[in-house]
């Protein structure tokens, strides 16, 4: 008898660590944030007034929000038409048959994405500086181009970010997109290759579309992280986002309304807002992508 | 279509394209070589910065090799003058270490408890696990830190860990790769009276080794990484952990760079040790989420 109520017990024992632990530090706050948003704090030791859906309607003419959904829209444009083409593209290469040190370049590129994000911002201090930067000197000087006051100039910050993740994030994704094109059997696209197919061809109607749950779920996380981009920009060009906040990022207001002006009701609302956005446009990515098509 | 139907210059077509897949390979090697440079200028560049003078590094015109290597960042980043660098960084290391063995030991309990127990509200619990994957951390920042701030956590390293060990992608990942423990050993060990926590972790987690150790880099990887909620519930200065330091450093001393490339190069040096050991399941099972999509 006690056997069999200790075995029916113990699967509940082993799952409640998640289960407890999730209540008490995620899903208890979470409830806790949706109330807050319909109140104004200001100040951790201050007693909240209601004020409905003021918080919410607020964010609506946020000169500050807006700029950082701006911004964060810039660069998961600069994400999407940049960086993953430029992992696939490095991908494609790095299939290639009979490739030398296939490992050891796997390697290499994937290294930036395991470096801390604030080691990168770091190094790229440097790589951005105006008069002894690498990009300036070694780059643009070369092709007879004027220093870019690539941290300075307000136009000049954002491509400078989605540069910096250019360099942060092209090896992971490449690493993504070679898993799924080895995935793909050579024998489809060989059998097209004999039917007289360009390379191209076998590219855009063989690989591209046998490719898709890998370019889904690198875009879905293409734009969460722009979401989530908090050390690289805040680093780089400082919490605020640099001149006019230029590089002001959509966690980054965040921390700044929550934890800087300490306006507790309003941030709860800026993240609730957030979760809003990043949920719509998952969904509708993954609808544009096919998702929920039924083949 | 036979095989002989396959003309000579299709066949010829074909062994062209397997040969060379997508590209001559001169131009392959040739924008491989330019990738590499690309990736690598930058590291080589905190590298050598970090044993240059301040004045050199901000000199015209620029060099990858020191023109007058020293140690003096290292001496004074080291000395603990500025800040407690030493100090941060086995801050890091206790939070992450920490961290690291609490999430595997939670991932590996609620992962054998889905992988291997049939009980009431199983479907239901799991789909609830695997909803919390999609809800964003920053709902949560606000009302998290004012528990912490209630609960006396604020400055302590258990509101980064505790929080930190809930993983539902540990769990999530541990049950996937336990489902392949064949029951029938358990049932075996039941039946020779062993406990249900022994066999846990006498069976389970042994054979587990592989998924255990692919889930603590990638733990440890993100611990060690981490800056934003640091930031937010760390506050006195010999309790920062190094990127809170390097950050610190990066605001107040602009000139010093020589001094904050050296804190960025030890920071990276941990990595670069369990990158090494574990990269064969880093690479291999980084990619499994992505292709069963």
């Amino acid at each position: 008898m006690k056997y069999n109520w200790r075995r029916r017990l113990a699967p509940y024992l082993f799952i409640s660590p998640f289960f407890v632990g999730y209540a008490i530090f995620f899903a208890y706050p979470m409830v806790w944030a949706l109330y807050l948003s319909f109140f104004k704090k200001s100040g951790v030791g201050s007693i909240p007034r209601f004020i409905g859906v003021k918080n919410y309607l607020n964010l609506l003419s946020d000169e500050l929000f807006l700029k950082a959904l701006g911004n964060t829209t810039y660069y998961a444009a600069g994400s999407i038409f940049l960086i993953v083409p430029a992992a696939l593209g490095l991908a494609l290469i790095l299939v290639a048959p009979r490739l030398r040190w296939r490992e050891l370049f796997r390697l290499l590129f994937f290294s930036p994405n395991i470096t801390a994000g604030v080691v990168v911002a770091i190094i790229f201090r440097l790589v951005f500086e105006e008069d002894y930067g690498l990009i300036n000197n070694y780059l643009l000087a070369p092709l007879g181009i004027d220093h870019v006051r690539w941290l300075r100039e307000p136009l000049a910050i954002m491509p400078a970010i989605i540069l910096m993740g250019l360099w942060h994030y092209t090896g992971v994704n490449a690493l993504y997109f070679m898993a799924g094109l080895q995935n793909i059997p050579s024998e489809v696209k060989e059998a097209a290759t004999i039917d007289g197919a360009t390379r191209w061809q076998v590219f855009r109607y063989i690989t591209l579309p046998l490719l898709r749950p890998v370019l889904i779920f690198v875009l879905t996380f293409a734009i969460i992280g722009s979401y989530n981009l908090f050390g690289e920009p805040s680093v780089l060009v400082g919490p605020e986002g640099g001149p006019r906040n230029a590089g002001l990022f959509m966690t980054m207001y965040l921390y700044l309304t929550g934890f800087r002006f300490l306006e507790l009701g309003y941030a709860s609302a800026l993240g609730y807002a957030l979760a809003l956005i990043i949920f719509v446009l998952a969904l509708l990515q993954m609808r544009i992508l096919g998702v929920f098509r039924e083949d | 279509m036979t095989t002989a139907a396959v003309t000579a210059a299709q066949a010829k077509h074909l062994s062209r394209a397997r040969r060379q897949g997508w590209l001559e390979p001169g131009l392959l090697y040739l924008f491989l070589a330019v990738a590499v440079i690309l990736t690598g200028a930058p590291f080589v560049y905190m590298i050598t910065g970090s044993f240059k003078p301040n004045a050199e590094i901000f000199s015209y015109p620029l060099h990858f090799i020191p023109q007058m290597p020293t140690m003096v960042n290292y001496r004074r980043l080291l000395g603990g003058h500025e800040i407690p660098y030493v100090h941060q960084f086995g801050n890091s290391a206790l939070v992450a270490v920490t961290q690291t063995l609490l999430t595997l030991l939670f991932s590996a309990m609620v992962g054998w408890g889905f992988a291997k127990f049939e009980f009431r509200g199983k479907q239901v619990l799991l789909l609830i696990l695997l909803a919390t994957l999609t809800i964003p951390f920053q709902i949560t920042l606000v009302p998290l830190f004012l528990l912490m701030l209630r609960i006396g956590w604020l400055d302590n390293y258990l509101a980064i860990i505790i929080p930190g060990a809930i993983s539902a992608f540990g769990a999530f990942f541990m049950r996937q790769n336990m489902l392949a423990i064949p029951s029938e050993l358990i049932d075996a060990a039941r039946i020779d009276g062993a406990s249900e926590w022994g066999i846990f972790w006498r069976i389970g987690l042994p054979l587990a080794k592989g998924a255990l150790s692919v889930l603590a880099v990638l733990v440890f990887l993100g611990s060690w990484n981490d800056y934003l909620w640091p930031l937010i519930v760390l506050r006195s200065p010999d309790k920062f952990t190094y990127p809170l330091g390097l950050a610190t450093l990066n605001g107040l001393y602009k000139i010093e760079y020589g001094m904050i490339l050296a804190g960025a190069f030890i920071a990276t040096l941990p990595i670069i040790v369990v990158f090494v050991v574990g990269r064969k399941h880093l690479l291999n099972n980084l990619t499994v989420g992505a292709i069963k999509g």
